[in-house]
């Protein structure tokens, strides 16, 4: 039920396998992510979110399956640190990991409340390539009502693990958002980060 | 009063300039010869006159929860299919200030594909209230002159935000001057049928704000800083609407976190 929503089209496949010769081209160490690999991801990632979408449940049963998506299949801690900015540069671990965890938690709520709009809706993964020393999965979001919208994934293997770490919506990415925001906020505390923490957990 | 001190630092004759810098009209009479070089993409925010466009933002945010948001939540109570044709009926009646600005663009396939839309939303979409031309595989290539100025090699120019009209750039903003002339219709129509495009064009953008009220309450009352926020969602989504967000250089503007963490 989930899965089939995510369509892989033949024009995709082909921009697939364009992309997979590019990436060997590429003097990537031998067990680095490939092009195949980011899309697997993205498309795994899309189906979960598809099928909580579709799942009927209350939503702030979907928050806690966001977050927990998030966390799977997202580089939350990288998120998190490029959310805080130079902030982070000077922050102790503990401020750091405590900074990810509300961050997490406000992520989840923020973009869950939004996820409403994608009921009824699916995302097509059309495309992958690679960008100086990550991948970019590219999908189209069909949604109800709607002129279909360009989505696109940054995914990186840099953590240990495949995960994307960036999402770009008709050219607006989340990471520049999220620094805007995160930044303002820290200026709103004068640069207190511990004061930060405890706003983000009721944001 | 207001808006004359809300408008200072952008005054027409910066405009003027802007319009009529060598560069862009030699670019305009080499139009049709060959396509003007393309500046690098431009990244990052230049905005020297944030002071004055965030008290612009202040005055737009006021009006904006006074009336435009109130008002838009009333509109939203009318049937969807009426609201779907009004908004069909404004988008039509722009088709053929689209189509201009393609050609002069030099692009005729985007113009031809405009006005081939434009001959079938009006007769088979009854005036434009209907828009069989998406179904057909001919969906609008929407444009505007700033686009226009943009392909003759105009920078985008400072960031401004505009009273009632938002985020805009300087060029964006002489586009849209432009734009409010450059519709054919404007000329052919007789008065009260066009004044009939106005009212339809505001309708729509009541629509717009019904709809999208998500998104934009979002950026307008829950960030931390709305002037911020909507300023980098208007020129990132702007030059990815101009495609200056795919290509080498692009690619180079994308920021790569892990950069920071490991080196490179």
């Amino acid at each position: 039920m989930a899965t089939d929503k995510l369509i892989i089209t033949r024009r995709g496949f082909g921009i697939g396998l364009v992309g997979g010769a590019a990436a060997l081209a590429l003097p990537l160490p031998a067990a680095a992510l490939t092009v195949d690999q980011a899309r697997a991801l993205v498309g795994r990632a899309i189906a979960d979110v598809n099928a909580t979408i579709n799942s009927g449940k209350s939503a702030s049963a979907m928050y806690g399956d966001f977050e927990r998506i998030f966390s799977r299949y997202a580089d939350v801690p990288t998120i998190a640190r490029s959310a805080l900015g130079p902030a982070a540069r000077s922050a102790s671990n503990a401020q750091l990991s405590a900074f990810t965890r509300a961050y997490q938690g406000y992520i989840a709520r923020k973009y869950g409340a939004r996820f409403r709009e994608f009921i009824g809706g699916e995302i097509e993964v059309t495309g992958a390539r690679p960008i100086k020393s990550y991948f970019e999965v590219i999908s189209v979001a069909k949604l109800r009502g709607q002129a279909p919208f360009d989505l696109r994934w940054h995914v990186s293997d840099r953590a240990g693990k495949d995960l994307f770490f960036n999402i770009i919506i008709e050219g607006v990415n989340m990471l520049a958002s999220e620094r805007t925001e995160i930044g303002a906020m820290l200026d709103r505390r004068r640069g207190n980060v511990d004061a930060l923490i405890e706003d983000l957990k009721t944001a | 009063m207001m808006a004359k001190r809300l408008m200072t630092p952008f005054t027409l004759s910066n405009l003027i300039h802007l319009v009529t810098k060598p560069s862009l009209l030699a670019c305009a009479t080499v139009l049709f010869l060959s396509a003007c070089a393309q500046k690098p993409a431009p990244s990052g925010i230049t905005d020297p006159l944030e002071a004055n466009n965030r008290e612009v933002h202040a005055f737009n945010l006021a009006v904006d929860r006074a009336l435009l948001r109130p008002t838009a939540q009333g509109y939203g109570k009318a049937p969807s299919p009426i609201r779907q044709g009004i908004s069909n009926f404004a988008n039509n009646l722009d088709m053929p200030s689209d189509v201009v600005n393609g050609l002069l663009q030099a692009r005729p396939h985007n113009a031809a594909q405009n006005t081939l839309r434009f001959v079938v939303n009006t007769t088979v979409g009854i005036g434009g209230l209907f828009d069989p031309a998406t179904a057909l595989g001919l969906p609008a290539k929407t444009t505007d002159f700033g686009e226009t100025l943009h392909v003759w090699g105009a920078s985008e120019g400072n960031y401004v935000e505009v009273p009632f009209l938002g985020p805009s750039t300087e060029r964006d903003l002489a586009g849209k001057v432009v734009d409010f002339g450059l519709n054919p219709l404007r000329y052919i129509l007789p008065s009260p049928e066009g004044n009939i495009a106005t009212v339809a064009a505001a309708a729509s953008s009541l629509g717009d704000r019904h709809r999208y009220s998500d998104t934009i309450d979002s950026v307008l009352y829950e960030s931390a800083d709305s002037y911020a926020q909507a300023r980098l969602l208007y020129l990132q989504n702007r030059r990815f609407e101009l495609g200056q967000t795919t290509g080498a250089a692009a690619d180079d503007a994308f920021e790569d976190p892990y950069e920071d963490l490991y080196g490179n």
